[in-house]
């Protein structure tokens, strides 16, 4: 049987339109050999958790540069949830300050990388915490 | 030839005796990194050396003469900043228009001389505080303005016929500008008195930065709408403001912001001239520009020049332009937010001041400094004076202002500036052969050339090749807490509730009617400016014109391409 | 079984779940086909192929819109390719359906080739049993690549578009190289483009070309014009749709569904002959070290390579030879 393939989204949530980051990521996992679904600019909490399921993917990564990150960010982790999508790893990035760190930690946030974060670190920390499922 | 034949001669003697010289040392010392290192910000190759040889091809009277002269490369104006230094305007907006009209006055208090305004993400996407897509996000990045009441408080007390006021405003741009031309006409301020700036370019939102509405095609239709409406009856409103600004943020080349940018100009320009037959001499002071000025200081310097001169030979001579002025480039500059790091923050005033003082020698007429805490949450009032002041000193005690476009003549200058220019052209004419920028778009050039190189910048971060102190270099685990402004919740419970007193209050009737008649102007291909105003008036919020544009000419989302 | 009745339920945690696991080849997924396989056969599945950036996406997520407002639901497959070099992949078309993702009648999934040939995933086929189980009326099979490679559809599809758009010089060389056989309606996308008029004629010749029998079916075109204007695009999609509705009734009326469907039938047959007799035997023969072995006798010209087959049959597949 072959290796189970890592599959990942990456997503904008909300009306900022800076994708710069999502775009990089987005290649930045291809080329770490995952399968990258990504969403687009301008996706609602409730489009990203139904393609996420749809999708069946490991991990969402969520990008924000708006600020509303404390809204958007536990939305979709909410709605996985609700959907019995509890497995899916929800990881942000973006303007995040230190201080929101622990409200998105307790609202289910597993990593949140902030700019600075190297390609090279991300990938890593994916690889080690977030496995396809069996 | 731009030297004398014995000066050529003599300089390549002597560089031959350089060159050897330099071979030596570096057989003993090698140079700190390989020759493949030594490139600007955008990887462009830059040589340990300039001299005459690398200018030697210049014509003196086309590529550079004297300011207020054809190519401009100089500057526009005869006297320089000595008659007026370029206009300290600060982007600011958030929360409700009563915080923002605070932080106006302050900023005019403070020596700042012309306003420049954030609205917030709704707005800016032409939603409604309360529509459900602005979920957490009123107020947040700036200024949240639903109906020409949040407008009137917004520039409460600001002299409308004095100072000039810019909107960083794109797909609603009809909306906001309606709502400063039914503000001024409210206060008795004809609308030849009031001056400013909208954005309003829509083609690098396709590019960079997805502020995004209806499809390219009616957007740069409404675009030439605005333009004709200004060139009617509003002269001293810069129509559009064509941006490189987030071309660059979104991880483009130095080149490429001045390749893309100058040529969405050019498309804006084709755009009047055939759907509006407008005479090119009427409308091209309606065109401003915007640019970004970056961490490598002489390719940004270069970059301005260049832009100059390209655009006025593109309005002489592929335009046929004849008056003068329409040659100029006139331009607003932003120091980058994405050379900014939110690690060892304070850093950032540096890279600002660096940037500041690159777009000054470049010859820009206008300038927003970043705050230091800009990549973290949005400005202090305490690091937006540091902003500020980072324009004063450079105006007032560093002397740089003192004589006009002082780096022209210089080998390096020079020739960077003419490469620039050659390698913007070649991206511009490959546009051309492509069918124009809307075209290039559909086919998501720019957007993937663009993509290409963020993801190259990133890797070359990653590589430790290019470096960003604090955070490939030099790191420190020692944070340094900043103050932090936030805008909470309240403000969006607050404006919701504002607008639904006004949507109570005003007559419903009304609205709809202007409402119907701006769609059958948009059905029938009439200029919709005088149709907004008359909405606005009636206190038509932002998305219901908004919302007439989408179920006209349709809704675009971001083709998400990577 | 649970899980059968939560995917004929049209539950679609359960189903996209499956289908990864089909991807992935992990062997309690072929057990899972086995149970669902019963309730397949229903739904209409159409092909929508043509090279990268043709607005095959695009298209879809019109379709999408048509079929729904006729109470369809809708299940949609959309193959990206895999990147030979890393082996990740970017799969981008759901961006443009993403309008669809709350609508629970529509059901998208995003496959890679991995590396399989024909511009198709391997698990295209059994990830159409899974939608066709849920209960999905229409599912749609976006595939990539462009000419030869892209014929592996028709294993799939009851009715194959093939979208090409004006001014690209290669379509005609594309359709030369075998996407006319198997096209039943031609798409001219953005057809508003210059060009339109004459890639139209092009077709039209080329059809012209290989007469058809009377009462046969002669693959319509129909134009598409800008899909930003929403009047001109929603004219050009009820179009199409009537002309996948003739097809369709054209293949009920000559009794020729039942051999498209054979068609596929034969395929899978095909592929699951191969996994179950061919690959055992190989993997046998190279675990062994004989497949080496035989590989040497033929280098040295000792024996011939149907020599070489008739003997491994004889010894591994008692009973047929
Ligand atoms: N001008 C124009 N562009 C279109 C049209 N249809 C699709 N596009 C654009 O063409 C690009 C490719 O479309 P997509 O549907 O992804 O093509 P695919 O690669 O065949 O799936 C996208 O940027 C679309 O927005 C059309 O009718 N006119
Ligand atoms: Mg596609």
């Amino acid at each position: 049987m072959a290796k189970r393939k890592i599959r990942v989204m990456v997503a904008k949530p909300g009306l900022d339109g800076h994708d710069r980051g999502a775009r990089v990521l987005a290649r930045c996992f291809r080329d770490a050999g995952y399968e990258v679904i990504y969403t687009g600019c301008h996706q609602t909490p409730e489009q990203i958790a139904a393609a996420a399921i749809q999708e069946d993917v490991d991990m969402v990564g969520l990008s924000c540069l708006s600020g509303a990150h404390r809204y958007l960010f536990p939305a979709v982790k909410k709605l996985l949830v609700e959907k019995g999508a509890d497995d899916i790893v929800v990881v942000g990035g973006g303007i995040i300050p230190d201080q929101d760190f622990q409200y998105l930690y307790d609202n289910g946030i597993k990593e949140i990388f902030t700019p600075g974060a190297t390609l090279e670190s991300i990938v890593k920390w994916v690889n080690e915490n977030v496995k396809p499922r069996n | 030839m731009y030297f004398a034949k014995e000066l050529l001669e003599q300089s390549s003697t002597l560089r031959k005796k350089w060159e050897d010289e330099v071979r030596k040392v570096v057989a003993k010392n090698p140079d700190q990194k390989p020759e493949r290192l030594w490139t600007t910000v955008s990887d462009l190759p830059i040589k340990r050396l300039y001299a005459p040889e690398d200018i030697k091809d210049m014509n003196f009277a086309e590529d550079i003469s004297y300011p207020g002269q054809f190519p401009f490369i100089r500057g526009n104006q005869v006297t320089g900043y000595r008659g007026k230094y370029w206009t300290f305007r600060m982007f600011s907006g958030m929360g409700d228009a009563k915080t923002t009209n605070e932080r106006w006055h302050l900023l005019l208090k403070e020596g700042q001389t012309g306003l420049s305004t954030a609205f917030d993400f709704p707005t800016l996407m032409g939603y409604d505080s309360d529509s459900p897509k602005a979920r957490g996000e009123c107020g947040k990045c700036g200024v949240a303005i639903d109906t020409l009441e949040d407008f009137m408080q917004l520039i409460d007390g600001v002299p409308m016929d004095k100072v000039t006021t810019s909107m960083t405003i794109n797909p609603p741009a009809t909306a906001l500008w309606a709502m400063y031309c039914a503000a001024a006409q409210i206060r008795g301020i004809p609308l030849d008195k009031i001056g400013g700036t909208i954005q309003n370019d829509m083609l690098k939102e396709f590019i960079a930065q997805k502020t995004l509405m209806c499809p390219p095609e009616p957007s740069v239709k409404l675009i030439s709408d605005t333009v004709e409406f200004g060139t009617k009856y509003v002269p001293r409103w810069n129509t559009i403001s064509i941006s490189g600004y987030h071309i660059r943020e979104a991880g483009s080349t130095a080149v490429q912001e001045l390749a893309f940018t100058l040529r969405d100009g050019m498309e804006y320009v084709e755009d009047v001239l055939r759907r509006k037959g407008l005479d090119i001499d009427s409308f091209a002071t309606r065109l401003s520009f915007f640019y970004n000025s970056h961490i490598d200081f002489f390719e940004e310097i270069a970059k301005l020049r260049a832009a100059r001169r390209i655009w006025a030979k593109a309005m002489r001579d592929r335009y046929k332009a004849k008056d003068p002025r329409s040659w100029w480039m006139r331009f607003h500059t932003q120091t980058a937010g994405c050379s900014l790091t939110a690690q060892q923050p304070y850093n950032n005033v540096v890279r600002t001041a660096t940037e500041a003082l690159a777009a000054v020698l470049g010859g820009t007429q206008s300038l927003h400094t970043n705050s230091l805490d800009e990549v973290l949450c949005l400005p202090s009032d305490h690091a937006v004076q540091i902003a500020l002041r980072t324009q004063q000193i450079i105006a007032e005690e560093t002397g740089v202002a003192n004589t006009i476009d002082p780096l022209a003549g210089s080998y390096f200058i020079e020739a960077l500036t003419n490469e620039m220019e050659q390698q913007a052209w070649d991206y511009i004419h490959k546009i051309d052969e492509m069918g124009g920028m809307v075209a290039a778009i559909e086919k998501g050039f720019p957007q993937l050339e663009i993509s290409d190189a963020a993801y190259k910048f990133q890797r070359q971060i990653d590589a430790g090749e290019k470096i960003m102190v604090g955070v490939n270099k030099y790191v420190s685990e020692q944070v340094e807490p900043i103050p932090f402004l936030e805008i909470d919740d309240t403000v969006e419970t607050e404006q919701i509730e504002r607008l639904n007193a006004v949507r109570r209050k005003r007559d419903n009737k009304a609205v709809k009617k202007c409402l119907d008649d701006l769609r059958n102007a948009c059905k029938k291909g009439e200029n919709v400016m005088p149709y907004c105003i008359e909405a606005v008036k009636e206190l038509a919020s932002v998305q219901e014109i908004c919302d007439v544009y989408r179920e006209v000419y349709g809704e675009y989302r971001d083709p998400g391409l990577y | 079984m649970e899980k059968t009745d939560k995917i004929r339920a049209g539950d679609v945690r359960e189903a996209s779940r499956l289908i990864r696991s089909i991807e992935d080849s992990v062997p309690e997924a072929k057990s899972a086909i086995k149970h669902i396989y019963p309730f397949t056969g229903k739904a209409q599945v159409i092909g929508i192929t043509g090279s990268p950036g043709a607005g095959k996406s695009t298209l879809v997520d019109g379709l999408i819109e048509c079929f729904r407002k006729t109470g369809k639901t809708v299940g949609v497959l959309a193959v990206d390719p895999t990147s030979p070099f890393t082996g990740g992949a970017i799969l981008g078309d759901r961006i443009r359906m993403q309008r669809h993702a709350e609508d629970a009648g529509v059901f998208v999934r995003s496959l890679a080739t991995r590396g399989a040939l024909g511009g198709l995933s391997k698990a295209v086929g059994d990830a159409i049993h899974v939608m066709d189980a849920m209960g999905k009326d229409v599912i749609l099979v976006e595939t990539v690549g462009s000419g030869q490679q892209e014929v592996e559809i028709i294993n799939h599809a009851h009715t194959v578009l093939v979208v090409l758009i004006p001014g690209m010089g290669d379509e005609i060389q594309a359709i030369k190289a075998g996407i006319m056989e198997i096209a039943d309606v031609f798409v001219i996308n953005k057809a508003d483009r210059e060009g339109s008029g004459k890639l139209q004629r092009e077709i039209m010749a080329m059809l012209d070309m290989s007469p058809i029998p009377a009462g046969g079916w002669r693959p319509p075109i129909v134009k598409i014009g800008n899909a930003f204007d929403p009047a001109e695009f929603e004219k050009g999609l009820e179009e199409l749709t009537t002309k996948i509705l003739d097809h369709r009734e054209y293949l009920i009326n000559h009794n020729l569904l039942g051999d498209r469907i054979r068609r596929k039938r034969t395929h899978e047959l095909n592929e699951a002959l191969r996994e179950a007799i061919l690959e055992p035997v190989l993997n046998l023969l190279v675990s062994s070290g004989e497949l080496d072995r035989m590989l040497d006798r033929l280098q040295k010209k000792e024996v011939d390579p149907y020599t070489l087959a008739e003997e491994v049959a004889k010894k591994h597949l008692t009973g047929c030879v």
